[in-house]
């Protein structure tokens, strides 16, 4: 459904990232892993039609990309300037429901309910600057899942939980893009996180940013936490992961593993 | 409360000054300068002995105070309207400020007071050409303000509202206004007390009615405590309406001063 074709966007005389090719079928979670800097945001401000990419397209069920897409969510690095401060997260989550041509009674009912999945329904009431930085961040996550897109863009979206929290959002995200088959693009520097929430990997080298890996992710059965994270496969695909994140060119060690990249 | 009891506290000020006042201006024997006990006797006996009814108020002063206050509060929401809407289409209209920019600033130059002869011969005598003064005295800083504070919106909060694929009408209403709201507040506040400096100016020249007109007519029956009443008249409003106005925006931004207080 996503095609990116030889997307490349200079920042004045910078060139922030370089020919980047890339594929997404429908119902597909690809995680974007590489370094700080390289160029991450700015591949998704392009997906996303905020930005105009110096080079390149972007393709949309085979259109090109002109202005923001319709049915398209994105969960910003930036939460704490994507949450409107003027107004409670319950109206924050329900205000793009408008959209949708629901009535005020379902949409805050459907706020309320993805506000409840993230954990949040005691503080429906609260403003932004009465929450944490991890309570808003997930505000910002409710808001995307509740408008159901078909294609959701999350920059970093778990940064500011901890750990275990961190957890349940991941496979929160997982469980709703499944059960509405939405198609996500989940940037992450996290290696272990890209490998246990992709279906595929896709890794960045550092600045200017270009596709250095792209490595299918072939864990058995629903993921989880635990179990998913001991197989000896996830361990060997985040070593793979791990290595091309660093620049250290991929090979078959002595035991004969290793992945192909692409 | 303790910044409440602090506030009252402060008062202090205030019967010591008036105890200064009496004690200078007794010792001066001035006819220009009566002592405040003169002046507020002047001040009962003119607004302030009328019926219950009228919470004291007396015919006299309701008949100068109603015009007067009428026409400020009309000039001000004019303005205020004009003023936010012309500010929303300055700071969001790429191109527009830099071509309506020389106007403006030619506009905002000129003195209101100089122009009531012109508002004369376009309104005739009487209240409309108070309103255009008013207004066009006040608006100026409702305008800057909105202007300024629609073209800072955050960046942040225009991508997401594009990204979410707001109307027209809810980028307006739901993220531009009220990411304005504290600038036009302040431009607000500062034209409200503009506004009354404006009516007085505005029933000095040309009226007949009003607390100018008053205050003329005092000046000129040579009742200097007179004269003094409406100038304690005039600042006893200008408190009265800021701490108004300061009740109305702190309900309305709440939000605003309590993110700041937090970040
Ligand atoms: N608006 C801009 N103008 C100029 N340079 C920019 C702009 N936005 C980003 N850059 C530069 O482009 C490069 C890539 O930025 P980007 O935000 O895409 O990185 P990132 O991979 O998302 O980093 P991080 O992991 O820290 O979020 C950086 O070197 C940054 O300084
Ligand atoms: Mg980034």
């Amino acid at each position: 459904m996503l095609e990116l074709v030889d997307l490349g966007h200079n920042y004045g005389s910078y060139r922030a990232i370089d020919r980047v090719n890339l594929k997404v079928a429908q119902g597909e979670v690809v995680c974007i892993v590489g370094p700080s800097g390289c160029g991450k945001s700015t591949l998704l401000r392009s997906i996303a039609g905020l930005i105009k990419p110096t080079g390149g397209t972007v393709l949309l069920d085979g259109k090109p990309v002109d202005g923001s897409p319709e049915n398209l969510a994105v969960v910003f690095q930036d939460y704490s300037r994507s949450l409107y401060p003027w107004m409670s997260a319950l109206a924050n989550v329900s205000l793009p429901l408008r959209r949708r041509g629901l009535d005020k009674k379902k949409r805050e009912a459907a706020a309320m309910n993805a506000l409840d999945q993230v954990g949040l329904s005691g503080a429906a009431a609260k403003y932004p600057w009465e929450m944490s930085g991890g309570m808003q961040q997930r505000v910002s996550i409710a808001r995307a899942l509740a408008y159901q897109p078909k294609l959701l863009l999350m920059d970093e979206p778990f940064g500011s939980v901890d750990a275990q929290t961190r957890e349940e959002l991941e496979d929160l995200t997982l469980r709703v893009c499944a059960h509405h088959g939405m198609t996500i693009l989940l940037i992450t520097h996290d290696v272990d996180e890209s490998v246990y929430v992709g279906d595929r990997v896709v890794v960045l080298s550092k600045a200017p940013g270009t596709v250095v890996g792209d490595l299918p992710v072939q864990l058995p059965g629903p993921r989880d936490q635990i179990h998913t994270r001991e197989l000896e496969a996830f361990v060997r695909l985040r070593a793979e992961v791990g290595r091309l994140v660093r620049g250290i060119t991929p090979y078959r060690n002595t035991h004969g593993y290793g992945v192909e990249t692409r | 409360m303790r910044r409440a009891t602090f506030g009252v506290l402060r008062l202090w000020i205030v019967p010591v000054a008036l105890v200064l006042w009496e004690l200078v201006t007794r010792m001066a024997g001035s006819p220009y300068f009566p002592p405040p006990t003169q002046i507020a006797g002047q001040l009962y006996d003119m607004w302030l002995s009328g019926p219950l009814s009228q919470l004291l108020l007396t015919d006299d002063a309701l008949n100068t105070f109603g015009p007067s206050l009428g026409r400020l509060l009309a000039a001000w929401i004019i303005a205020g309207v004009l003023g936010v809407a012309f500010g929303v289409a300055l700071g969001r209209i790429r191109g527009l400020a830099d071509y309506a920019d020389p106007v403006l600033q030619f506009l905002r130059a000129l003195p209101p007071p100089l122009l009531v002869p012109i508002f004369f011969v376009l309104f005739k005598i009487g209240t409309p050409t108070q309103l255009a003064v008013i207004v066009f005295g006040v608006i100026w800083p409702v305008l800057v303000n909105t202007t300024d504070g629609c073209r800072a919106v955050d960046k942040g909060f225009l991508e997401t509202a594009r990204v979410f694929q707001f109307s027209r009408y809810d980028v307006l209403r739901r993220v531009i206004l009220p990411a304005a709201m504290p600038k036009i507040f302040a431009g607000l506040r500062l034209s409200l007390s503009l506004a009354l400096i404006l009516m007085v100016v505005s029933e000095l020249v040309g009226s007949n009615s009003g607390i100018g007109y008053s205050l003329l007519y005092a000046q000129q029956s040579y009742d200097y405590a007179g004269v003094w009443a409406h100038i304690v008249l005039l600042g006893v409003l200008g408190l009265l309406f800021n701490a108004l106005f300061l009740v109305a925006e702190g309900r309305v931004l709440s939000w605003h001063a309590n993110a700041r207080r937090t970040v």
